[in-house]
């Protein structure tokens, strides 16, 4: 059997009845968790409503079948969880995909495998995280691949990649990884960056590298405000960041010098951003 | 006529505690020292309603006055009942009774938070990643030669804060207002920036461009454009120069800075700057403009009982904190919250208008000694004595100093901290009956 092939995995599909306004939590469902149960054992497993505990058929229909193995298993949420939390939460290996919208913290902490979702995600969508792979289709809210409130070790490995627009503060602390955008971004991204790739296909609105000390950061569309505290280093042809060469002409800055020891890169495409160039 | 001395004026977040409250029949007939705000919260305004028994809200929508103990226990019945309700307000109450609030918010597994939420919340944010380097206010009005007051206007909103810290007299600062230099970051010429020695004119919501321009001006690096936020690069290198050489210099910062455009950035890179100036000789402070008299002693006392300051979540049992997620505005706005009970604030008049609509769809409480917008849409109202009026209690200054409240005149009403008492014994005891109940059944269902 040949891993991560998809079709050769065992799978457990979970189909919302209906989402509640009070929302759900499912920290509880992962590969790691649901490996080595039987279907009805899935099924009375606890997730929260609001706060109270419920057994997951309370919102769920769950089919399938499941694995020994984690690795080797599945878990697909069959519809729209808007409204549901935590998805793939710390989950280390498996698969998740979600046919819809999902809420807050999807692969937060999450350690390895790979989270797919066709809709939209909210905020903080792959915090703190440390490995893996997430592919959100449909837009990311704020705080993508961010660190916890306070803390200053952000994500530090893994990947990320939204094929649609993200909100403020994406790859807040970032120490290492890589999270790719190929829409557009608001304001903030990379703020008190320490290191990673940032990759942004579309606009940012301002503030892009705020209080950055470390990592690299590449606009391939239009910055609309940039920071006084940054150098201007000129232009650059075709740069290589960890081992890809992007191919165009770049302006460089390196900053944020409102940051003691600041040591940062961002380069901006040369054909929409001379506004930036002092 | 009495005259009772030394009285906190349970206002604003200066609490000037030299106001003199003039009594006569038990009616507080006038005050000396206070500012007109505070001199009309002791003196009541003309037309204001100020209730004397619980009123519940009948089908029609009229409210009808009950018994204290019919409106706690309906308030209890629908706080029970809740599964995500939120415990908001806290700002105008004492310590005491914010210490029983957040243990009624864990016993209900609810969602605690203050009116930090629409405030100084992000500055909160700001300190979990930067720190806090406060002094006291006292030691401004002795020490301070350089004051800075950013995005807020404390000739209007905190009337007495100028006269009694920045005018006044010091041990080190003996002529006073001579011996200080006054810095006014406000994109308007407002009433304080007319007395800055230095108004750096910032264009609205630019204040965090203007701050890494200052904070890399500090290290000795060039600024990169000549012109930031609408102020000269030379204006900048010249209050940066002023900066560097002051011997003790306070930053005031209000909710210009904490609520517009980057929020918790803005304070962020605030806090970071103030830290870092007191690398060149010089002693740097900051103090947040506070609104409500005890929104600091809410902060205080939810930080040392859960461990956060604001926004924090017992839907689980246990404290989590994420505002953004659970702030009431999150809650409300998400339309998760379903069912409101405020207290010492009033969402109705400072909320934005989706929150409001979700504030009409749920059953809300107010303990509230006044009519109010929140009173409006609450469906229990319950008056409280009034803390630093008619009851005692303990408050935080803006600057962490705390103080007692007084009591001035007698009331027929329960304390804020009494009300919430009642509530919380009446919630355990609804509680410990369900589990009793549960675990009868429990023994007499037959195994599965």
């Amino acid at each position: 059997m040949i891993k991560g092939t998809g079709d050769m995995m065992s799978k457990i599909i979970l189909t919302p009845k209906e989402q509640p306004q009070v929302p759900l939590e499912v920290d509880t469902i992962l590969p790691d968790t649901l490996a080595g149960k039987t279907i009805d054992e899935i099924k009375s497993m606890n997730i929260l409503y609001g706060n109270t505990e419920v057994e997951l058929q309370e919102f769920f229909d769950v089919e399938g079948e499941s694995g020994e193995d984690p690795s080797e298993l599945q878990i697909e949420f069959n519809g729209d969880v808007y409204n549901t939390k935590r998805i793939g939460q710390g989950m280390t290996t498996g698969e998740i995909v979600v046919k819809g919208n999902a809420s807050m913290y999807v692969g937060a902490k999450m350690k390895g495998g790979k989270i797919t979702v066709e809709g939209d995600v909210a905020g903080w969508a792959g915090q703190n995280m440390q490995g893996g792979e997430i592919v959100v289709m449909g837009n990311a809210g704020d705080y993508l691949g961010s660190a916890y409130r306070g803390d200053w070790r952000g994500m530090s490995g893994g990947k990320i990649t939204v094929h649609g627009n993200a909100g403020r503060e994406i790859a807040e602390y970032m120490l290492g990884g890589k999270i790719h955008i190929i829409g557009n971004v608001k304001m903030l991204p990379g703020i008190h960056m320490n290191g990673g790739i940032l990759i942004i296909d579309g606009n940012v609105i301002s503030r892009t590298g705020g209080e950055m000390k470390g990592g690299t950061i590449i606009v391939n569309g239009r910055i609309g405000e940039f920071l006084p505290g940054f150098e201007y280093l000129g232009v650059r042809k075709d740069i290589d960041v960890d081992g890809e060469v992007m191919q165009g002409l770049f302006y460089k800055f390196r900053g944020d010098f409102a940051t003691k020891g600041a040591d940062g890169v961002v380069y901006t495409a040369t054909a929409k951003n001379a506004h930036i160039v002092p | 006529m009495e005259l009772i001395k030394n009285v906190p004026c349970p206002f604003c977040g200066t609490l000037c505690d030299d106001i003199i409250c003039k009594v006569e029949n038990n009616e507080i007939v006038g005050t000396m020292n206070a500012c007109r705000i505070g001199h009309s919260k002791f003196m009541h305004h003309k037309d204001a309603t100020l209730y004397k028994k619980p009123m519940i809200r009948k089908a029609n929508g009229e409210l009808v006055e009950v018994e204290i103990d019919e409106a706690i226990e309906k308030a209890v019945e629908i706080l029970v009942n809740a599964k995500r309700p939120i415990l908001y307000g806290w700002s105008s109450v004492s310590c005491e009774a914010d210490e029983v609030g957040v243990e009624l918010a864990e016993e209900l597994k609810a969602l605690i938070d203050n009116t930090a939420t629409v405030c100084h919340g992000p500055s909160l944010l700001a300190v979990h990643d930067t720190g806090y380097p406060v002094c006291t206010l006292g030691e401004v009005k002795n020490r301070a030669d350089v004051i800075i007051y950013w995005a807020c206007n404390p000739m209007h909103a905190h009337p007495r804060h100028m006269s009694r810290h920045y005018f006044s007299r010091g041990y080190f600062r003996e002529r006073g207002r001579p011996d200080r230099t006054l810095i006014v970051v406000d994109p308007r010429e407002s009433d304080t920036a007319k007395l800055a020695d230095i108004h750096l004119q910032v264009e609205p919501g630019k204040d965090y461009e203007l701050l890494d321009a200052i904070r890399a001006a500090m290290k000795g690096h060039k600024i990169l454009y000549e012109n930031v936020a609408g102020v000269p690069r030379d204006l900048i290198y010249q209050a940066v120069e002023l900066l560097k050489s002051a011997q003790f210099g306070n930053l005031f910062f209000g909710m210009g800075i904490t609520q517009t455009s980057a929020k918790n950035r803005n304070i962020d890179a605030g806090i970071c700057a103030i830290e870092e100036l007191n690398e060149y000789g010089g002693k740097f402070t900051l103090i947040p403009m506070r609104g409500h008299y005890n929104v600091n002693g809410f902060n205080h006392v939810c930080t040392w009982t859960t461990g956060y300051p604001f926004c924090v979540d017992f839907a689980t049992g246990y404290p989590r904190y994420n505002p953004g997620e659970t702030g009431t505005n999150d809650l409300l706005q998400n339309k998760e919250a379903d069912a409101m009970f405020v207290i010492g604030a009033d969402p109705g008049a400072h909320f934005p208008q989706r929150a409001l609509q979700r504030m009409v769809e749920i059953p809300v409480i107010a303990i509230e000694p006044h009519r109010t917008p929140t009173t409006e849409l609450a469906d229990i109202i319950i008056p409280p004595a009034q803390i630093g009026i008619s009851s005692e209690g303990t408050a935080y200054r803006m600057d962490g100093v705390c103080f007692t409240m007084k009591k001035i005149i007698d009331s027929d009403l329960l304390s804020d901290k009494e009300i919430l008492k009642r509530m919380l014994e009446r919630v355990k005891e609804i509680h410990a009956s369900e589990s009793k109940m549960e675990s009868v059944k429990e023994v007499t269902s037959p195994a599965k």
